[in-house]
This record gives C-alpha cells, structure tokens and sequence, in this order.
C-alpha cells in the first residue's frame, strides 16, 4: 500500500510543483514567444502522459498486488490496444513536432530588413562590432589577432575602417527593429546565452554563426556563455542594453570606429608590427 | 557523414535480411515444443562469424575515417599530396601476399601441407614486404618536405595509413602463428580453418587498402562528385 | 498452427549444438583471477566497475558541494571543479554503466539465458577484461599525474580539451582520457564478439530468436550498437591525440589564445562533434537498452505474468536501435551545424519515442491483471518505470529543435540525461542485482536494508533531479563552478541548489548501505536456492547455485518454449521453465 500511496503522491506533488514553484522562465524580451508557446504545448502533453502513466501504475499495484490465490491473466497480446496506443502516441508526437518545425522555420529564416551585428568571443570576454556608416561589416580574420586587433579585424577591407567596436562593453540594440547577430569566437567555443531572449547559438571558432531576433522590451540583459570554456566560464560576463530609438542612437554615436581605436591605440609603429604579422 | 551512414545501411540491410529469416513475426507463445529450431546441422564455426563481426567493425573504423577526410577536405587550407610512384609497387605486393595466401588457403583443402606451408611462407613475406614499403613510402615524403602536420590532407595520409599499417601488424602476428603451427606439425581441420581466416582477413585488408590509395590519389573524389551528380 | 509439430515421442537430440571445449584450470590463478569463465569474468567487469563508480559518487558529492554551498569549500576551485565534472561523467556513461551492463551483465547473462557452457571465444572474452582493467587504471592514473586529469567536460570538445586553459590541457589529464578511451575501445571490441558470435552460434537446442527473453535481446542489440558506434569515438580521439601531440590541425582552427597566436589552423570543431555524438547517442541506448531488456524480465517475473507483446517489444528494441544511428546531430542544435539540419533530426528524434513509448506502455500493461509481487526488484522496475517515462517526456522538450534553443546547455540538460540515462538504468542495475544475486552467490541479500536503499534511493533521486529541470527552465546554464550574480539568480536558485546538494548527500550515503548489503549478505543472507523467484528463464534451471564453470552439468538444456510462460492456464503451478515439455498442451496444439 505505501507503493500506491506513495506513486500518486509523487504524481500529484510533480504536478503541484509545477504549478506553484516560484521557478519559471524569465519574462520574454524577444519575439520568440513561439518558443515558448511550443514548450507549453509540449509540457501539457507531456504532463498528461507522465500523470496517466504513474496513475495507472499505481492503479494496478493496487488493484493486483499479490494476495493468496491471485493468479495472473494470460494474455501475450491485444494487437487492438497496442495498435491504438501507437496511434496516439504518433499523435501526440505530431502534435509537439509540428508547431516545433514550424517555429523552427521561423527561426532560421532571417527577415530581410534584419541588421547586422557581430559579437566575438574569447577567453573570457565579449566583445561587439556594429556596421558603420557604410552599412556593412568588414572581413576579419583569427590569423591577424593581435593586441592592438583583438578582434582579429581585416585592415585592408575599406568596410573595416568605419566599423564600431565595442571592446568588453555594453551592447546596445534598438527596439523593435530585427537583428542578426553574428558569432564569431577567436579561440574555443563560447555561446551567446541571455536567458531573455530565449534564441542563443554556440560561437565556433573558424567560422562564423548566427541566429536572429527581435528585442521586444526595454531594460538592461545579462549575457552568459553558455558553452564551457575554460577554467573562466562561469565568469564571462557581457551586459546587452534594448533602448528606445532615440537612446540607441545616442549611444552610437558615442561610440568609437575601427580607424579611431587604432588610431589611438599607439600611432604607427604598432601598425607597422600589425601589417608585418599579416603579412606573414 | 554520408560514407559511413552508405556503409551502415549496408551493415543494416545484412542484419535485416538475417533477421527476416528468424520468424520474427512468429508467436512464441503458440509454439511449445523444441523443432522450431531452423538452424542447420552443420553450423558455420564460431570463429568465421566472429571475422565477420569483427571486420565489419573494422570497416566502420575505415569508413569513419574517411567520412571524417572528407569532411576535414572542405576546408580551405586543404592541398592534396602527390603520392609518391612506388606505393604502385607496395599494392602489387600486398595483391601479391592476398592471393598467395588464397592459394595456401585452396593447397590446404586439397591436403597439399607442403604447398600449403611454402606459400604461406611467401604471403608472410609479402606481407612483411608491403609494411617495409608503406615506410619506405612515408620516408620518401617526409624527406621531399611533406611532413605529418604540415597540411590536413598530409596528416590523413599519414594517420590512415598508419591505422592500416596496424592492422597488417596484427594480421601478420596471427598468420605467423599459423605458419609456425603448420611447421610443427600436419595441417588439420582447426589449422586448416585459421589459414581460411587469415586469407578472409588479407583479402579484406587489401580491399581496404585499394579504396585509400583511391581516396588519397584523388579518384574517390572522382567517383563522390559523379555520384552527387548522379542524385541530383 | 500447422507447422507445429509436437515434440513427443521423438527422440530429443541431446545437444546438436556443438559442445565446447573449455578451457580447465590449472591453478587458482586460472580459476579465479585469469578466469575464461564468463561469470568470473561479469564478476570482476562488475566489481570494477563498481569501484571506479564509487570514485564517480564521491565526485559527485564535491560537485554538489561547491553547486550547493558556492565559495564554502576552498578546496574545490573552479580547476578542481571541472576536472571533477569531467571525470564523473565519463566514469559514470563509459566506464560504469557501458562496461557494467555489457561487460557485467552481458557475460554473466548471456551463456546462462541462451544456454551455452560459456562464451565462444573465452580466451578473447578473458584479454577483454584484463584490458578494461588497464583502460580504468590509466583512467584513474590521471588523477595522478602532474597537472592532475582533464577539466574539458566530457565531450572533451576542442579546441578547449587541450589549450591551456583548460585543466590537464596541456599537462597529461586530455592524454591519459584520450588513450584510456582508446585501450577501452580495443577491450570492448573483444568482449563484443564474444557476445554477438555467443547469441549467433551458442544458444541451445530450441532456443530460436523468439524465444529468447528479452535480457538477451537488449544486451544483444546493445553490443551490434555499441561495436558499430565506438569506432566514432575512437576515431575522433586517435585525430585528437594527433593534434595534442603531433601538431597536426584535424580539429584545431586558427587560435588566438589569450591574444597569442597558436601554430594551428583551418581545423573544424564541428567535425569532432559529430564524430562524438555519432558514438555519444546510440551510447544512450547502449545503455538504456540492456536496461529496458532486464527490466522487461523482472517485471514479467515479479508479475507472475508475461511480458505483454513480447514481439512489439523484440521489434521495438531492434527499430530504436537502427533508430538511433540517425539521430546524433539533436546533440549539436546550437552548435553553429547548418540550421537546416534540425528539421531531419527533430524529425528521427521524435520518431523514436514512438517505439519507446510503446515499450513503456507494455511494461505497465504488463502490471495490469498480474499478481503484483511488491519484491525488491519490482520495486525498483516500478521507480525505473516513473523515472524513465520522467526523464524520457523531458526528452522530448530537447528533441524538438526550437524548444531545444533556450534549454541547451543548461540543468534542463543536466536533469533530463541524469533522469533517463542516470537514474533509471541505475534503478535497474540495482533490481537486476537483487534479483540474480541469488544466482550468483546462492544467498538472498538483506531485505530490510534493501528497502531502506530503495526508498532513499528512488525517492532522493527524484527529489534531486524533478527539480532541476526548473533551475534549467529558469536559465541556469550546466558547467558554471559557481553561478555568481545574475538578475534571474534570486535567493530561491540558490536554496533550490542547496535542497538539491543535500538529497545528492543522503542518496550517495545509502549506497553504502547497499555495498555493505552486498558483502555481509556473501556470508549471512538466507540461502536462496536454486529458483527463488520462481523464474521461466534458463539461467534459473541450472542444476547447480551458483553454476559452475560450463554451467549445465552433463548435457546442455533444451528449449521447448517462450521465456514467459508465467501463469499459463491450467498449469500446476504458475510459471513453466523454458526447458520442461508440456505434454498435454502441446499434443493440443499438434492436433489443430
């Protein structure tokens, strides 16, 4: 009897802590609340099915348990039932898989008007670049990181120069408006995690990724990586800003292009050391 | 990954049509009594399946490997290595080592120990041959510059036909024991069996070793590209 | 049923299936520690297995620890913390749970439920152990060694397995797991054989594929799986110790670590993770598998019923199988892989679950009109049914490639594949082993003390890992030493992970109950008999407790009927060994 009591318990408390548990996602601030639309779906079905299994356990331990004289039913099969159990099961099944392709297609879909931005990881820091006036990202390159390019940025790629960098700073995006970001790590994998905005991607170095979305609220995120990497992991930290129009474009205009932070950095005889490694 | 899944459903079709045979959709419950057992009298020896299983592991380590070499070659730093000429002659001997040892294999049935014998003794020998040239093959490159880590498809090359070059070591430990076997004593129904086994082994090694040096010349590039064509 | 024809009367070939030769011992030494006996053999695989299992428990407390109390214990460091992570896992899913139900239960099981004298090829089956010993030894050496083992997450994912900023990176730790690995792979693929070739060539007379229990079935099925899957892993750590230690670039892209350019380049990362998850999902099932087998028998046992739609189950087992070689890249969603790669594999993914859920159904079916023995091992059937149908649901969140994104890569991860590939195959490690002890020993374990690590266990596990899954829902992501600030980290995330720390405490201690129940219970457990739980299977008929070597005395067993003859209608008694004609019956069934 402690079996059956204690089964429906456990299904039952499963179900309460579900429902009451102070442990739920953090509020959306993207426009991927399809995701989460999805994982409701899934939890109901789901739920009903880890209920109903336990229940109906707990049922027969009731039901049968050994008495004196029980004898077991013969019956090797009921194709009928199993049949129709599949079916439904394929239903169920059809049921979660459907929405989540659906949304999955939506989510590797960028929209056209979407704008570029690139984050770039490395050990344990991220860092940011923003199109310049030119629209456009200029090509970068692991090969030509070095200190004074950490971002491992093509010099020689007229879209280069005017590109806004953010090192080890906040990023800010605009609301409302779609954006691409773009992963590009320069040692070992990372992976652009706010909790938030529920899409991240890992960060690979030697290529580059991406993932798209919407910002839909404004505030101030954190961003976690969410790939071990290295002994610093739980450390790396990055903070992401979603701003009104306005206050999104007097953030960028503060901030400084590739040419500036060179420029700055220490004149030409650091740039004589870069354009040698390069060359190398 | 395409190469090993083509190879894996290869595996599967071999276990399914094994399994076809097995009364799978027979109801055990209905059929009390011992004659359901459709196994022959005469079963195959244990030690032939177990070859059989244990190749078909060892061609999925191949496979692996180059699913791994073509997925590695879509990168840009990839320049494909001549070969050097004499892994020609490192192929003709290793055909060489294979079909001797398939004759040992036909002298032994027919009760010819002493053919038998000496024609093991130049399939080992072959086989010795061919590992000697596979090193003489990597001295050549290593000294015309094309070192182990100087390009992907280098390090392929090296690292393959290592893993294959293992393998020939191991064949020949086993095919010396058996050599040494019939030396002691007349070639009987267990040693016959082994001599079998060695020449299933060889043949299957030499198999391997023709698609890697088709991989490695170029050729299975060929052959990959038509059958692309061919699916789209 | 025309071509059933009865077997009286005629006269029953002995044993048509060639005997073998075995091996005899000479000495203590060939008796009991360079043994060619497969149940010497299972011993000492599970014996191991269980000690270095023990190091992975007591690596999962530390872990827990930090987890649960962050900054209480110095000595745990963000180094140490990988290095232990990294370590409990791979002992727990290769070296434990692999080696244990293939290695462990696969030699012990097999030669007694097929009814063969021993394995085919023993020598080889012998070689294979003593390999794995050494496999676990330059395993544990690692902890040794300067620089101490590796801190890369199990995946051991490069390029960050051997940089330095990793722990054992560059010192020995990546090393030593690489060719730990490596060894283990050449030491399974001997035992490997063994049990295909066994279950191909050495079953008794009788004993046709249906008529197998389904034990053999899932560990069968497992091995084809796992001989086919290993050589990935393999592959992927030979080209691994290649760029370790030959400095070539098979993974390794260009890197600049620390602002310091590396001497590699142009490798892909992503190649070693399909190589890894091409071996790391059907390793799944080549866990679940021989688990979802032995439970299947303990529930029909311990039910007095059989396994209802034993061929739905044999079918079942065999599609999840082939199933599963098609799926590995669910691993990889957020990887960076070519996004459209998830249709297909959200697509196989949950394709799978039908099959399973099918298993699933038929266990608890089982239940339904049985004679419910509340045993130990029923018990632990009945938790692993609620903790895999648990761990098995919350597989299909990760599955299904956009619920996936936000829970990838955090304790939703880490509780659903404890769930489902932790928890529940280890509830039926622990009912398998209260049920064939008697087996292998001749004495019951302890009862009392079984049910106090049955509870504690079953109860605390669940209590560990239900609610996990909301610190992952929450946003915690897995392999943080310690979680630090964040503004979704309130006061409740952190007591939740210490609720979680100390139920991992208390459910580490039972299992030293059940160590100890394992031992006292060798001399002072109720001598069991040859079949105390009255069982149908072959390796309960055997005519001594505990079976010597070759098993069956003078002549083999024949088989005359399905493993599940429990509670026949107008039989005797309630269950009929695979090896007793049926005369009346069966003279029936000639007749139609």
């Amino acid at each position: 009897m402690a079996v059956v009591v204690i089964l429906v318990l456990l299904a039952a408390g499963s179900v309460l802590f579900h429902l009451l548990s102070p442990w739920w996602w953090t509020p959306i601030a993207s426009n991927w609340n399809y995701i989460d639309n999805t994982l409701i779906i899934t939890f109901w079905i789901t739920g009903f099915v880890f209920v109903a299994v336990v229940l109906f356990m707990a049922y027969c331990v009731l039901r049968f348990r050994h008495r004196p004289g029980n004898q077991a039913a013969y019956e090797p099969e009921n194709k009928r039932l199993e049949g129709w159990l599949a079916m439904s099961t394929t239903v169920g099944v059809i049921a979660m898989l459907a929405p989540g392709l659906f949304v999955w297609n939506q989510f590797v879909t960028v929209p056209a008007e979407a704008t570029e931005v690139e984050v770039v990881g490395q050990q344990w820091l991220w860092s940011f670049r923003l199109p310049g006036a030119d629209g456009k990202l200029g090509t970068s390159e692991t090969r030509d990181v070095a200190p004074e390019n950490s971002l491992g940025l093509n010099r020689n790629d007229a879209a280069t120069l005017d590109d806004l960098i953010i090192e080890g700073g906040e990023l800010h995006l605009p609301i409302g408006k779609p954006v691409k970001v773009l992963l590009r790590s320069v040692d070992v994998l990372h992976d652009f995690y706010v909790p938030e905005f529920r899409a991240k991607m890992d960060m690979v170095p030697g290529m580059v990724t991406y993932f798209w979305f919407t910002p839909t609220r404004t505030g101030t995120f954190e961003i976690l990586c969410a790939e071990l990497c290295g002994v610093g992991h739980p450390q790396m930290r990055g903070t992401v800003v979603v701003d009104t129009e306005a206050d999104y474009q007097t953030w960028l205009a503060q901030q400084q292009t590739f040419s500036q932070l060179t420029a700055s950095a220490g004149g030409s005889s650091t740039a004589a050391t870069a354009d040698a490694s390069s060359a190398q | 990954m395409t190469v090993v899944m083509v190879f894996l459903a290869v595996i599967a079709v071999i276990i399914a049509w094994w399994l076809a045979q097995q009364r799978l959709a027979s109801k055990p419950w209905l059929e009390v009594g011992h004659t359901h057992d459709h196994r022959g009298i005469e079963p195959v020896p244990a030690a032939k399946i177990g070859l059989g299983v244990f190749l078909a592991v060892v061609g999925a380590l191949f496979t692996l490997f180059i699913s791994a070499y073509f997925m590695r070659m879509a990168s840009s730093d990839w320049s494909p290595m001549p070969l050097p000429r004499f892994l020609w002659i490192n192929t003709g001997v290793l055909v060489v080592s294979s079909v001797t040892l398939h004759w040992a294999k036909v002298e032994a049935e027919r009760r010819n120990d002493e053919a038998a014998r000496t024609s093991l003794l130049v399939a080992l020998a072959a086989g010795l041959a061919f590992l000697v040239g596979q090193l003489f093959a990597w001295r050549a490159l290593s000294s015309a510059g094309y070192l182990l880590s100087g390009n992907p498809a280098n390090s392929f090359f090296y690292m393959i036909t290592g893993m294959h070059g293992l393998h020939i070591v191991g064949g020949l430990a086993a095919l010396g024991r058996v050599t040494l076997r019939t030396w002691d004593a007349p070639i009987d129904r267990r040693t016959r069996l082994a001599i079998g086994l060695c020449a299933t082994y060889w043949h299957f090694m030499l198999a391997v070793w023709v698609v890697l040096f088709a991989l490695f010349s170029g050729w299975a590039n060929d052959v990959v590209d038509l059958c692309r064509q061919l699916l789209t | 049923m025309v071509d059933v024809r009865s077997g009286i009367g005629e006269a029953v070939p002995p044993a048509e299936v060639e005997d073998v030769e075995l091996y005899h011992p000479h000495s203590w030494w060939t008796r009991y520690v360079f043994s060619q006996d497969a149940k010497i053999i299972a011993i000492q695989y599970s014996t191991t297995a269980i000690a270095i299992g023990m190091v992975a428990l007591v690596l999962s407390w530390l872990i827990r620890l930090q987890l649960g109390f962050p900054g209480t214990f110095e000595l745990i460091d963000a180094e140490r913390y990988y290095q232990f992570i990294t370590m409990h896992g791979m002992i727990m899913v290769i070296y434990l749970l692999t080696a244990l139900f293939l290695g462990g239960f696969g030699n012990y099981l097999i030669p007694l439920m097929v009814g063969a004298r021993d394995m085919v090829f023993p020598y080889a089956n012998m070689l294979s152990y003593w390999i794995y010993l050494l496999a676990v030894l330059v395993l544990a050496a690692s902890f040794f060694a300067p620089g101490g083992p590796t801190g890369a997450g199990w995946t051991l994912y490069p390029p960050q397995a051997i940089l330095s900023n990793t722990p054992g990176g560059r010192d020995w730790g990546i090393i030593l797991m690489l060719s730990s690995l490596i060894i283990f792979i050449i030491g399974f693929t001997m035992g490997g054989l063994n049990y295909v070739v066994t279950v191909l060539q050495g079953r008794a007379r009788g004993m046709t594929l249906m008529r197998m229990p389904l034990t053999v079935w899932g560990i069968i099925t497992a091995t084809v799986m796992a001989l086919l899957a290993f050589p990935a892993l393999f592959v992927a750590c030979v080209m691994m110790l290649f760029d370790r230690l030959l400095g070539t670039s098979f993974f390794m892209p260009a890197i600049a670590e620390m602002g310091e350019q590396l001497e590699y380049g142009g490798g892909s990362p992503i190649l070693f993770q399909h190589l890894f998850w091409f071996f790391g999902h059907p390793e799944v099932y080549i866990v679940a598998l021989p688990a979802f087998g032995i439970v299947s028998d303990l529930i029909s046992t311990h039910a007095r019923k059989n396994i209802f739609g034993y061929r739905m189950m044999v079918w079942a087992i065999v599609i999840i199988g082939a199933l599963s070689f098609v799926v590995w890249a669910h691993h990889m969603y957020v990887s960076g892989m070519n996004p459209y790669f998830g249709f297909f594999f959200a697509t196989t993914t949950l394709i799978i679950a039908v099959p399973t859920a099918i298993k699933v159904y038929n266990w608890v079916l089982t239940l339904w009109r049985g004679d419910i023995h509340l045993t130990l091992p029923m018990l632990f059937a009945l938790a692993f049914i609620v903790t895999f149908v648990n761990g098995g649901l919350t597989g299909l969140f990760l599955g299904n490639v956009v619920v996936d994104v936000p829970l990838s890569d955090t304790m939703f991860v880490v509780a659903h594949f404890h769930m489902v590939m932790g928890v529940a195959p280890i509830l039926v490690i622990f009912g398998a082993i209260y049920h064939w002890y008697p087996k292998v020993t001749g004495r019951m374990l302890n009862e009392a003390l079984g049910q106090l690590h049955f509870w504690v266990t079953f109860l605390g596990a669940y209590a560990i890992f239900f609610p996990m899954h909301y610190l992952g829902l929450v946003g915690v992501p897995r392999r943080y030493h310690e979680l630090g600030d964040a503004s979704f980290v309130t006061d409740s995330v952190h007591s939740l992970n210490a609720f979680i720390s100390v139920a991992a405490l208390i459910v580490g201690a039972a299992q030293i109950v059940f160590l100890f129940n394992l031992v006292w219970s060798l001399r002072h457990g109720r001598e069991a008999g040859g079949n105390p739980w009255r069982a149908t299977t072959l390796e309960w008929q055997t005519p001594e407790t505990p079976p010597p070597h070759g098993n069956w005395g003078k002549e083999l067993p024949v088989v005359y009927r399905w493993a599940y003859d429990y509670s026949v209608p107008g039989a005797p008694e309630d269950f009929i060994p695979q090896n007793q004609p049926a005369p009346g019956r069966m003279s029936h069934e000639a007749a139609s």
